[in-house]
């Protein structure tokens, strides 16, 4: 299985919300890859892959906020134009839905990865490996 | 193993029961006549002579009496007693107002002990029992109150007051308390902190009974606590003016027994000042018929209840009340609506999904009322989908609306947000201007 966690955290639409769960990610000694917000008015929900899943969650539970964690796919994106369409595309041919994606540049900009939450990630996994596309793993995630 | 404290008078047969009330009645009458100019005034504003009071039926001749009357009043001038016959002195917060004090005999101090003795037998407790009070001791009567009560029957009492919720865990664990006495937002805070301690309430003590009070709590919070947590938790009344906390539920839960000999209870409509029919709810109106200090004479108390004449299962005969719906004063009128918040908490408490705390907010927005909920977000249901919390939030909206009949947004917030109290839980913030 190719999964990787993503955190995910329920935060109010306030100011400094955020800089707390940066702190707490800080002090666990905790590195982000990649993050987004999505947000719905008075909340928000702040997802993120970091390089060590396991202590990032515990960090956070314990430090009091909701936080749950989902698995998602990490692919990578081949940096050249129609990149994301082949990923997209092989998807959707296959009849599975993205319920949302954000990508990322990693440290030394060697590769692009895009994040995926899918409804059915065994056989995303399956489409998206038959069409020669490379999905990283843990620990991928954790050394890049 | 459900034994009776004063089974001669708990099982009274409901005719002897009214015989004896309407004989303390009708000394209690004369007796505040004679006492207190306070109450000799009141009479003749209302055209009454203590002679015209022979039965229970003639007992709405009477006038009522209230808070206002009280803080008119202050400190003492509603007292039928010198000062140097009253033993104790207990004096409300007065967070609605001017606070209020009430007065004791040492013969009204054992009538409020008796009280909960019957109580707290009722339910259950007794010698070998540790029953931990943890409602605030001092010028509040729930701690004292307990407290007597407790040593009464024979049980060892764990005097932690409220506050310092670790050690308050600690010495339930170290001292193996059976039953605590609190109000119902303070025992689900100690469940919460007994959990980040890592311990289970259930597993980890020996607590079977929580005695809960002193703000208005729904049936489904009831569940919540008992579910989780595995006690038994039984409701109890009282307001200060009446002495403190008097009366329980037995262990049957089914309405809390007060006792006739003692108080003679009335529920009126709150607009007209007329008895509703028994099973309607309404104002809870009582007149003390053994307390001497401070009696009362028809003191509306503005809790809102429902009375309930049958004789309970458990063999006792005494009236019952169903829990406090409300209060006439902490209703809150959204859009020309009333709202109770205990409404809004029998709603919340039946969604899995959100925690045990919540506030409502009211506010304007332009000419109209708003209400926010506010509602906290468990961490065992938390979806990363936005989608899954838009559809709680509104599933929230919509099972309110059902109820109240008014429109409410709900605020989902991060749990711990909403304040906690150790004492009476701010449920309501106002903050339309008058």
């Amino acid at each position: 299985m190719v999964a990787i966690k993503q955190i995910s955290i329920f935060a109010e639409n306030k100011p400094g919300r955020m800089a707390r769960v940066a702190k707490t990610l800080a002090d666990a000694g905790v590195n982000i890859r990649a993050l987004t917000i999505a947000e719905a008015g008075d909340f928000g929900v702040i997802r993120m892959v970091v390089d060590d899943a396991e202590s990032g969650y515990k960090a956070l539970h314990d430090d009091g906020f909701t936080v749950s964690e989902t698995d998602v796919l990490a692919v990578e994106i081949k940096d050249v134009p129609g990149g994301l369409y082949e990923i997209a595309n092989t998807l959707g041919m296959n009849n599975i839905n993205v319920d949302y994606a954000y990508a990322f540049v990693t440290a030394k900009a060697e590769r692009a990865m895009l994040i995926l939450r899918v409804d059915d990630i065994q056989r995303a996994t399956e489409v998206l490996s038959e069409a020669g596309m490379r999905l990283a793993t843990r620990e991928e995630i954790q050394n890049i | 193993m459900h034994e009776y404290w004063n089974p001669r008078i708990e099982r009274m047969p409901i005719e002897d029961l009214h015989k004896l009330q309407e004989e303390r009645l009708r000394s209690l009458v004369r007796y505040v006549h004679d006492h207190s100019p306070f109450y000799r005034q009141r009479f003749q504003e209302a055209g009454v002579e203590p002679d015209e009071i022979k039965e229970l039926s003639d007992m709405t001749k009477l006038p009522f009496t209230s808070k206002i009357d009280l803080r008119n009043t202050y400190p003492t001038g509603m007292f039928c007693l010198p000062e140097n016959w009253v033993v104790r002195y207990h004096v409300s917060s007065g967070t609605t107002g001017k606070p209020t004090v009430v007065g004791y005999t040492q013969d009204d101090v054992d009538m409020w002990t008796e009280s909960l003795a019957r109580a707290l037998t009722s339910i259950g407790l007794g010698r070998g029992d540790v029953i931990q009070v943890s409602y605030g001791y001092g010028l509040f009567t729930g701690g004292l109150g307990l407290h007597y009560g407790a040593e009464r029957i024979g049980a060892t009492v764990l005097p932690t007051g409220a506050g310092n919720t670790e050690r308050q865990i600690e010495l339930m664990q170290d001292l193996r308390s059976t039953a605590i006495a609190c109000t119902p937002s303070y025992f689900l805070y100690i469940n919460e902190v007994a959990q980040k301690m890592g311990l289970s309430i259930r597993e980890d003590t020996k607590l079977k009974a929580g005695i809960f009070g002193a703000e208005p709590w729904s049936e489904e919070t009831r569940r919540r606590i008992e579910d989780s947590t595995g006690i038994k938790a039984y409701d109890i009344f009282g307001t200060s003016e009446m002495s403190g906390p008097l009366f329980t539920e037995c262990h049957l839960q089914s309405g809390i027994h007060v006792w006739a000999d003692l108080f003679l209870i009335e529920v009126i409509d709150p607009k007209t000042g007329e008895r509703v029919e028994d099973g309607e709810r309404g104002e809870l109106v009582v007149t003390t018929l053994n307390k001497w200090a401070f009696p009362l004479i028809r003191y509306r108390t503005g809790d809102i209840t429902i009375l309930n004449n049958e004789p309970c299962e458990c063999g006792r005969t005494h009236p019952r009340i169903m829990r406090i719906l409300g209060r006439t004063d902490d209703m809150i009128i959204v859009r020309g609506i009333n709202v109770f918040p205990s409404q809004v908490e029998s709603v919340l408490m039946r969604i899995p999904e959100i925690g045990d705390n919540y506030q409502i907010i009211v506010d304007r927005k332009g000419p109209l009322d708003v209400m926010t909920v506010k509602v906290e977000v468990t961490e065992s249901t938390f979806s990363d989908k936005i989608a899954d919390l838009m559809s709680l939030s509104k599933e929230v909206s919509r099972q309110l609306k059902s109820v109240l009949n008014i429109m409410a947004e709900v605020e989902l917030v991060e749990p711990g947000t909403i304040p906690r109290s150790e004492g009476k839980a701010q449920r309501v913030i106002d903050r339309r201007k008058v």
